[in-house]
């Protein structure tokens, strides 16, 4: 069995003369929405008072947790489908937002460090948000490393739902401890800017990276997926399991 | 008469705990793991900048997690050796069934370790758990019911997988911390004679936990082992 | 051993058992099933399977490697759920609820032992959970007729693997199944273990159980089937009824078969 596999238009695959030099728009225009968004930050918007120019790091660091959470809702909620439907394309979902997932969960904690290091002296704080995250990547990964250990794609996608479900039911607990530690055990106040009170200029701009790094997000799992039905295709193709 | 659910639990939990009982393997490594910890953790302690009263409950609780880990991990072993699962899968016994009596051993196997290493670090770091024992007894109930919760259910998945000792570990501790966190905190509080009402709030914490994942792992238990 | 010990035995596990609701089955049919097929990811390891078994017949499965026919097995066992087609083994409908599993004994590559207990734990336990009333005498009793009484209170796994087999084989049968589901049970037994297992066989199917026996062993099969059968990619080549073939040359076309996929 040998020769081309038709993998249908998806861009990127392979033919019989190698890899097909397609580009994905939409990816492109995703970044560049991104990258403006950090140029206006840059530019374009107010330096902080207290904080400096340190601060602007926010515009990445707190766009980027929202999709790190949001990433591994929607890999929770595809499990628990998958878990009801059996369709193998809920459980390539969740494998693909699990994947972007954890590298927005990742820039969220190294962000965190270098905004905290010249605004607070600290390159860590056990700050509430910042240790949830922390969790949340633990889960990712624990999440990446069982599938990477599952041979048998059924098998895998039954024990990925099962744990993506109860990840998503821990954030909550993990939260209510990391909150009772905190007000139990009264830290040194920490400077946070709170969004709603951010000046007309900045909130835009925190709006936009919002947008723009979610608009990131989708595109990043569209290509993500196409490559997971690539290898199943291929998988099939081959004989052996997806 | 066909077992129902409890009287099949009960059935599986006695046979893993022959099981256990005949080879103790598995208890005595958690155990003398246990001690060795306790006694490690000692020499790693400064006495006059940290009391034994803040120490000690840290150095219980991380203990307990790691030994309950080894118990754990033998849990569903024995039933992959011969594929002796499928003489369970093929009974008329509830799938839940099978979780509980499960859950029920390794409760047992978990509080023997409180057994034992309750008394061995209040004997080491010289602090007084008598006065406060009841509570700490329900802490240590508490908080061994929410290990073996999600130990349980962790264990019988991983033990499918090709990195069974290492996933087990790597994918319970982020679970165990909502358990961890509240049962060190109430136990500090205890050791250091607070009030109840600071011990209180740790305690909802652990029982709400409890209750949630004894529930869910239950519900969840079927889909890891059947096909 | 007396046709009259053994039967009795059984009836006392199956009066225990009697009041699991079973389902009027068509026409006394012990195993039946319907275009029953089994997935798994896109590979089809069961195919279409249509088979009808009545009570006292012995149904030998022949057939290369990876023609599904443990798989087969697995699902008329209620151990994989189907994903087409329909069956109903022992008067129940797959997928069995809890109540109604155990209607079918299983005998398997793997013995489904606990090393660590004795014979008799071990098949007092599968008793048990089959909610067989008097479980010491059923266990006793199948132990007795796979000819291991003696060896029954050493750990299982002090036996030899011909031994291991005789207990797994009392194992399945203590509860006194209506259908029993074997997978190459002649593997690892010795003589003395392969006739007493032929004898048992035998003995279940006087008694009205059926059996659907899967085996490499053409010999051993033709001897104890009433029915043959050959499968191959996940369904039927051909069924026959054993008094309407001639041993010697179904045993040709079968070797022939083979080496087509060879």
């Amino acid at each position: 069995m040998t020769g081309s596999v038709a993998v249908g238009d998806t861009p990127g695959s392979r033919t019989r003369t190698g890899i097909a030099p397609v580009v994905d728009w939409f990816l492109v225009a995703a970044s560049a929405a991104v990258v403006g968004t950090l140029v206006r930050a840059v530019a374009f918007t107010p330096v902080e008072m207290r904080q400096g120019p340190a601060q602007k790091i926010f515009y990445i660091h707190a766009p980027a947790a929202w999709v790190a959470f949001l990433a591994f809702g929607l890999v929770a909620i595809s499990g628990l489908l998958y878990l009801w439907l059996r369709d193998p394309r809920l459980d390539r979902f969740a494998e693909s937002s699990a994947e972007v997932g954890v590298v927005f969960t990742t820039v969220v904690l190294i962000t965190g460090p270098m905004w905290g290091r010249p605004v607070w002296g600290t390159w860590w704080t056990w700050d509430a948000r910042l240790t949830l995250t922390l969790f949340l990547w633990f889960v990712y990964a624990g999440y990446l490393v069982l599938r990477g250990a599952i041979d048998n794609q059924e098998q895998r996608a039954r024990y990925s739902a099962v744990l993506g479900a109860l990840g998503a039911l821990l954030i909550p607990f993990i939260h209510l401890s990391v909150y009772l530690f905190r007000t139990l055990h009264p830290q040194p106040i920490v400077m946070k800017p709170g969004a709603p009170s951010l000046p007309g200029e900045m909130l835009v701009t925190l709006l936009i990276a919002f947008a723009s790094f979610t608009l990131l997000y989708v595109a990043l799992l569209r290509a993500r997926y196409r490559l997971a039905e690539a290898r199943g295709a291929l998988a099939y193709q081959e004989g052996g399991d997806a | 008469m066909t077992p129902n659910a409890l009287s099949g639990a009960w059935l599986i939990a006695r046979k893993d705990l022959t099981i256990e009982l005949r080879t103790r393997t598995a208890f005595l490594s958690a155990l003398l793991f246990a001690l060795l910890a306790i006694v490690i953790f000692y020499f790693s302690w400064d006495p006059t900048a940290v009391p034994a009263s803040d120490l000690a409950p840290g150095v219980l609780w991380v203990i307990f997690t790691f030994s309950g880990l080894l118990g754990l991990h033998r849990s569903f072993g024995v039933e992959q050796q011969d594929r002796a699962i499928d003489g369970l899968l093929s009974a008329p016994v509830a799938r839940e069934a099978i979780y509980l009596g499960k859950a029920l051993a390794n409760l047992v196997f978990v509080v023997g370790i409180q057994i034992v290493a309750i008394p061995a670090v209040a004997l080491f770091y010289n602090v007084a758990v008598i006065p406060v024992a009841p509570a700490l007894v329900a802490v240590a109930l508490l908080a061994a019911v929410g290990l073996v919760a999600i130990g349980t259910l962790f264990s019988s998945m991983a033990v499918n997988t090709r990195l069974a000792e290492l996933l087990l570990p790597m994918l319970s501790l982020p679970f165990f911390v909502p358990v961890v966190v509240p049962a060190a905190q109430a136990t500090a509080k205890l050791l250091n004679g607070r009030p109840m009402a600071e011990v209180a709030v740790w305690l909802r914490l652990l029982g709400a936990f409890d209750i949630v994942f004894v529930a869910v792992c239950m519900l969840a238990f079927p889909f890891t082992i059947e096909e | 051993m007396s046709a009259e010990g053994a039967g009795a035995s059984l009836q006392s596990g199956e009066a225990a058992a009697s009041h699991i609701v079973r389902q009027p089955g068509h026409a006394g049919h012990a195993v039946e099933a319907q275009g029953l097929k089994r997935a798994f990811g896109r590979r089809m390891a069961v195919n279409g399977v249509d088979l009808r078994i009545h009570a006292g017949d012995c149904m030998a499965i022949f057939g290369p490697n990876g023609a599904g026919k443990t798989t087969l097995l697995r699902l008329l066992g209620g151990l994989l759920k189907p994903t087409a087609g329909s069956a109903v083994v022992g008067g129940v409908r797959l997928p069995a609820g809890d109540e109604a599993r155990g209607a079918v004994g299983l005998i398997a590559h793997a013995t489904m032992l606990y090393g660590a207990l004795s014979a008799r734990e071990n098949v007092e336990f599968a008793a048990r959970m089959h909610g067989v009333r008097n479980y010491r005498d059923a266990a006793a009793a199948a132990l007795d007729k796979m000819r291991i009484l003696n060896r029954a209170s050493a750990p299982v796994r002090a036996l030899s693997r011909g031994m291991q087999q005789r207990v797994a084989i009392a194992r399945a049968i203590v509860h006194a199944p209506a259908v029993i589901l074997l997978d190459e049970p002649f593997t690892g037994l010795d003589d003395a273990g392969a006739s007493a297992l032929t004898m048992l066989l035998t003995t279940l199917k006087d008694g009205g159980a059926a059996l659907v026996l899967v085996t490499h062993n053409l010999a051993e099969g033709l001897a104890l089937a009433t029915h043959v059968s050959v499968m191959r990619e996940g369904r039927f080549a051909r069924c026959d009824e054993r008094s309407a073939i001639d041993a010697t040359r179904y045993q040709n076309d079968y070797r022939e078969l083979l080496s087509h996929d060879a």
